[in-house]
């Protein structure tokens, strides 16, 4: 995705295809989050439905405003010393023309800056799955707006933004393993380790409410990825983005059906929580690695993945940590072992020239993979707790023991997902909008009268 | 007079009503109820982190009768709710002071 990776064409004029392409992909991105939503949205219990529906949604408004005001000159603006970057034209988008190309391919910088927007947008909402149940609205609102500012924002330009130090060393983070995946299971890592366990963890029965609900949403996941990874190439003029579309698919279903054996050997039953989580530890395993592996390399990417998510998903009950739904387990740990297995898988025949340890090209992609893996695994892991311990003792992350218990979801939100009352369950709302006596309109007479009639 | 009380597979219904119903019975009372026997509930698995669920969803069916038919009813809702497998429940009676027809007044038998 990388700026700078210019394709031989001297001066790339704007391309029709790939520019619709391109809006297409971005919007298919834009329903990931809300797909994000409702994956998170059936694991939690009921009484937790609607936070964490709105703790994805939030970062729709949120990165969104951001993103154009200064995010996107942050992460994709002139370099300055390989750690962020800045470019007067790119704040609040001001100083571009609807015509103008982003450079070295054939899209307007708009439509650059939006797709790589909705990535800034599910980046943070991935992290909200480790925080289910217990964090204030107004905290995690607070959170996501510095998180992108001090880590997405910086990171992405070092991976993806020409002269970033990722970028520039080497290392291949074709759509977001390590920038995205491998950044949120991080950061959901930092912040739990600071907030602490929900009340009642690895006592009370935390079963997940609607595994339909779940299902719908790694189904939209599925489907958007395909504009996360097939997108990444920026255009459709040479096959790669072929590629990583057949690859997205193949590594899914691989991941998927792993996933299911592992469990079935384990535990006897191939569930549907399982088959909906290893098709999302597939995603996120081929993201980086997609845009540099073969078919078959995207089938054994894919099932490496799977096993490994399935395997430490448990690592939570045995450390102790509240990873409420698994995004150490699934995203860091699926985004790292995509991120390493490029050293292994690429075949030096798609998006970029590297070779992997299979295909001839020794420990040296192999090392440059590590490296990103762990500078953004460390500098994510930091950057977050510390924002989060900010935050708690300021303004506090955490809500009342009470109100956990209660519900999140009446206490912040004032709401409940479900009507499940019985006899007296709902009270008339304290605002009825009658309609006033004279009201214009034939209809509005009728019902005064009917209302009339009623009283008598 | 007695009450009887019968905790039952909820599938069973419609059989103990017909079976009431032929019997003579007028009117009953039906809750969704919740509990376990000796078969105890399942287990569920959820990425890999099992659940014991106890519960395992019943229906309580609750009918007033003269003490003279008491027995012979617990036979009928006995025979109707019967599979033969784990988990068909239990039939019980208790014996009842009074009844009232809320609507009539009437009491004791002839409230039933």
């Amino acid at each position: 995705m990388p700026p700078g990776i210019t394709i031989a064409a001297d001066a790339p004029e704007l391309s029709a295809a790939n520019t619709g392409f391109m809006l297409i992909c971005s919007a298919l991105v834009m329903l990931m989050t809300p797909g994000l939503a409702f994956f998170y949205g059936g694991m939690v219990r009921v009484k937790s439905t609607l936070n964490m529906l709105m703790m994805s949604f939030i970062s729709l408004g949120i990165v969104t405003v951001l993103w154009v005001l200064y995010g996107f000159s942050v992460a994709f603006g002139t370099d300055h010393g390989s750690l962020f970057g800045w470019e007067g034209d790119y704040v609040g988008l001001s100083g571009l023309g609807i015509n103008q190309l982003w450079d070295g391919y054939t899209i307007p910088v708009y439509v650059f800056a939006v797709f790589q927007l909705m990535f800034a947008v599910i980046t943070p909402a991935l992290i909200s799955g480790a925080l289910a149940d217990r964090v204030k609205f107004t905290a995690w609102a607070l959170f996501i707006a510095l998180w992108a500012t001090v880590v997405y924002f910086p990171v992405a330009h070092w991976v993806w933004g020409t002269g970033g130090w990722a970028f520039e060393l080497g290392v291949i983070d074709f759509a977001g393993g390590t920038a995205v995946h491998i950044n949120a299971g991080a950061a959901a890592l930092g912040v739990i380790l600071v907030i602490g366990k929900r009340v009642g963890f690895k006592k009370d029965p935390m079963r997940p409410h609607s595994l339909p609900l779940v299902m719908l949403g790694a189904a939209l996941l599925w489907f958007g990825w395909f504009g996360f990874n097939a997108g990444s190439w920026l255009g459709n003029d040479d096959g790669v983005g072929a590629l990583m579309f057949v690859n997205t698919q193949v590594a899914t279903a691989a991941a998927m059906l792993a996933w299911l054996l592992y469990e079935k050997l384990r535990h006897g039953a191939c569930t549907t929580l399982g088959a909906a989580s290893g098709a999302v530890a597939g995603l996120v395993a081929i993201t980086p690695s997609g845009g540099s592996c073969s078919p078959l390399g995207a089938i054994a990417i894919g099932a490496i993945a799977g096993v490994l998510c399935a395997m430490a998903v448990g690592l939570k009950f045995r450390f102790g940590y509240d990873d409420s739904l698994d995004v150490v387990g699934v995203h860091l740990v699926g985004g790292i072992a995509g991120s390493i297995l490029v050293g292994f898988f690429a075949t030096g025949g798609g998006q970029s020239k590297a070779q992997g340890l299979f295909y001839g090209g020794g420990l040296e992609q192999l090392w440059k993979q590590l490296a990103g893996v762990g500078a953004v695994l460390a500098y994510s892991l930091i950057a977050s707790a510390v924002l989060a311990l900010l935050i708690d003792k300021t303004i506090g992350m955490r809500v009342s023991e009470d109100d956990e218990i209660a519900g999140i979801d009446q206490v912040e939100h004032a709401e409940t997902a479900y009507d499940f009352s019985g006899a007296g369950g709902g009270r008339a709302p304290r605002t009825a909008a009658v309609p006033a006596p004279g009201a214009d309109g034939a209809q509005d007479t009728a019902q005064v009268q009917r209302n009339k009639k009623v009283d008598a | 007079m007695k009450l009887i009380t019968a905790v039952v597979k909820p599938h069973r219904l419609d059989e103990i009503k017909e079976a009431l119903q032929a019997f003579g019975v007028h009117g009953l009372t039906v809750t969704e109820a919740s509990g376990y026997g000796r078969q105890r509930g399942h287990t569920e698995v959820y990425r890999g982190a099992e659940y014991t669920v106890d519960l395992v969803p019943k229906i309580r069916i609750e009918v007033l009768v003269d003490d003279a038919d008491a027995e012979q009813l617990i036979e009928v809702v006995v025979k109707a709710a019967r599979t033969g497998k784990i988990g068909d429940g239990k039939v019980w009676s208790v014996p009842v002071d009074t009844a009232v027809r809320v609507r009539t007044g009437e009491r004791g038998p002839d409230a039933l």
